[in-house]
């Protein structure tokens, strides 16, 4: 039992992490991120890349995974999204985009990285093995990197100068504007921002379990699960439905192990249920 | 555009889709090409579907599930019980509609990116159904679907057995062109009638359509339904061409794909999802003698696309045909 909970609080802060970076795109310009597990792959075969083929120090690695991913999040914002919202008559035309996006990272992916499953050598060796719990250190360290980064956002955004003005826009932009917040600045530094996450939530991702190329567009799905269990575009919501999704998942898994693909086939109905009983959510806010 | 100026398109059309191109297709001997047209046939039927939830307001990301359904219902009748395909056709398209007023009533009252990620879940929720369930024989999948049968009426062959035939492939060209005819046709009256105007209504403003007296419940059901029974028959199509059906038939890429071609041809014009469907199917189909950078070259093209006409590619307008047209 306490197994299941802590394999699902595991899951839960990685996927939280990956659902905040979405939710903050979606908070700031309205643009669900098709991407997002794409962006989520690039950041682990960086970090693999980084630590187990050039055998720089894992810190260096996330880190690297953190940049290239904040640089290519600024791009698409700067020269496509950003485009596109000005020329399109309809605010959809950026999903299409989104979806080409993700198509495209896919393709560089698969390009520079090929499709085979890649690991990289243990961070740390050894497992924790008491009577209750059996967990690899590894595992242990990467959860708690992943609850630190989820702290460290939230306070960022809470305290920081450019996460109050990203708070604003996402409360709403043209007030924000009126207040004189450098709108477009804080727009890209946001997405760029939720693109990092991705990126180092995926470093993380290769240093616990290997990452390959064709686990982005599942991993999108996933955050989009987390993002509408919690309502979307709150950053709170996007933490809880992190760890409902993971808890769910870990509990599932030992209960329906039986059954194969099940627990997702669950998760799902069980979330269109919970959906058209609260169609905002746990937090989020009414739409339109 | 006058009324003759449409008729004569219309016409013009249908002549080049039943004669020039099969004449074209003979003198080059390229009859691989029958079943890449009579794909995007069957995919624009289904991306039909999408642009009818479009024209409500909603962004359909679940039409791969609907597609999935209507062809395992249509396997499972054919192969299982030995019903005719010509009954079995129309039967998967009814039975995706009237799941879809299950599914729809609930999930239909979610609004913008919610409903759009809902029907995404939606995919995979029938991806795994068809995996679990005993009737659809799990990852086998069902293959060896015969070809259509033939229809009689009073002794008289209308349409003749498919597997009798010397060229299946035209066979099944000419059906699906024909459905897709018919079905822009339906299409487009529907837009021009009272409903098609009261569904604009709802893309524009539900709550203010709701205030004059449109039943706006009602109405967003109906056209979730009818475009379920569109993918439903495209799907069902599709498998007895290919003779065989698989959980991974209709995933959540084909989902993406038939929005994608809404989007690239149009979202303002009814024939957006015939254009756009083609231009995607053949662009994919032309760039693979490029190899391993097919994906690449594809993506970027769709990215200089969305931003030169981030309004599809009938925003052009080429005879200056008014939107909504």
């Amino acid at each position: 039992m306490t197994q299941v909970i802590v394999n699902g609080l595991y899951l839960g802060a990685q996927y939280a992490l990956i659902a905040l970076g979405l939710t903050l795109i979606f908070a700031l310009m309205n643009v669900l991120n098709f991407a997002h597990g794409q962006m989520y792959v690039l950041g682990g075969f960086v970090t693999y890349t980084v630590y187990g083929q050039l055998k720089l120090p894992f810190g260096v690695a996330l880190l690297a995974s953190g940049v290239t991913l904040a640089v290519v999040g600024a791009v698409f914002e700067r020269f496509l999204f950003r485009t596109v919202i000005r020329r399109s008559l309809r605010e959809e035309s950026t999903m299409l985009l989104a979806a080409a996006t993700a198509t495209l990272l896919d393709a560089v992916i698969l390009l520079l990285f090929g499709e085979k499953q890649r690991g990289v050598p243990k961070i740390v060796n050894g497992v924790l093995n008491t009577d209750w719990l059996i967990m690899p250190y590894d595992k242990i360290f990467v959860g708690v990197l992943a609850i630190l980064g989820i702290a460290a956002f939230m306070a960022f955004m809470q305290f920081s100068k450019p996460g109050r003005a990203m708070r604003a826009l996402a409360q709403d932009r043209v007030a924000a504007q009126l207040m004189g917040v450098e709108v477009d600045r804080y727009t890209m530094i946001g997405f760029a921002m939720g693109a990092m996450l991705a990126g180092v939530v995926g470093g993380l991702l290769v240093a616990a379990t290997g990452v390959n190329s064709g686990i982005g567009g599942p991993i999108s799905i996933k955050a989009f699960t987390m993002v509408m269990i919690g309502g979307a575009g709150v950053v709170g919501g996007a933490i809880v439905g992190g760890f409902i999704l993971g808890m769910m998942e870990s509990v599932g898994l030992s209960v329906l192990h039986a059954y194969g693909d099940a627990t997702y086939l669950v998760i799902f109905v069980a979330l269109m249920i919970f959906l058209s009983i609260r169609p905002n959510g746990l937090m989020g806010k009414p739409w339109g | 555009m006058s009324l003759k100026g449409k008729i004569a398109a219309v016409v013009g059309f249908i002549f080049i889709v039943f004669v020039v191109t099969p004449w074209l297709i003979a003198t080059t001997g390229r009859s691989d090409l029958y079943y890449t047209l009579t794909s995007v046939a069957l995919l624009a039927i289904a991306g039909a579907g999408v642009w009818v939830t479009f024209y409500i307001g909603r962004i359909n990301m679940g039409q791969g599930a609907y597609a999935l359904i209507g062809g395992y219902v249509c396997a499972i009748l054919v192969v299982k019980y030995g019903v005719s395909f010509w009954l079995s056709l129309p039967l998967a398209g009814l039975f995706c509609a009237a799941a879809s007023v299950l599914v729809g009533l609930p999930i239909l009252r979610l609004r913008g990116t919610y409903f759009c990620m809902i029907t995404l879940v939606f995919t995979e929720v029938a991806r795994l159904s068809a995996l679990a369930l005993p009737i659809t024989n799990g990852a086998k999948g069902i293959s060896n679907i015969p070809l259509p049968g033939p229809i009689a009426v009073f002794g008289i062959v209308l349409v003749p057995d498919f597997s009798t035939l010397a060229n299946s492939r035209l066979a099944f060209y000419f059906l699906s062109a024909g459905l897709m005819v018919a079905c822009f046709a339906g299409l487009y009256r529907l837009v021009h009638s009272r409903m098609g105007q009261l569904c604009l209504s709802l893309q524009q403003n539900e709550e203010l359509a709701s205030s004059i007296g449109v039943n706006i419940a009602n109405l967003r059901v109906i056209a979730y339904a009818i475009s379920s029974f569109l993918g439903g028959i495209g799907g069902a199509l599709f498998i007895s061409i290919s003779q065989s059906i698989y959980p991974s038939s209709f995933t959540v890429n084909d989902s993406l794909n038939f929005m994608l071609s809404c989007f690239l041809g149009g979202l303002g014009y009814v024939f957006g999802p015939i254009i756009g469907t083609f231009v995607l199917y053949f662009g994919w189909d032309f760039l693979f003698t490029t190899g391993e950078y097919q994906l690449l070259i594809y993506s970027t093209v769709l990215i200089a696309l969305i931003l030169v006409l981030p309004n599809g590619i009938l925003s052009l307008r080429p005879y200056g045909w008014k939107r909504g047209t």
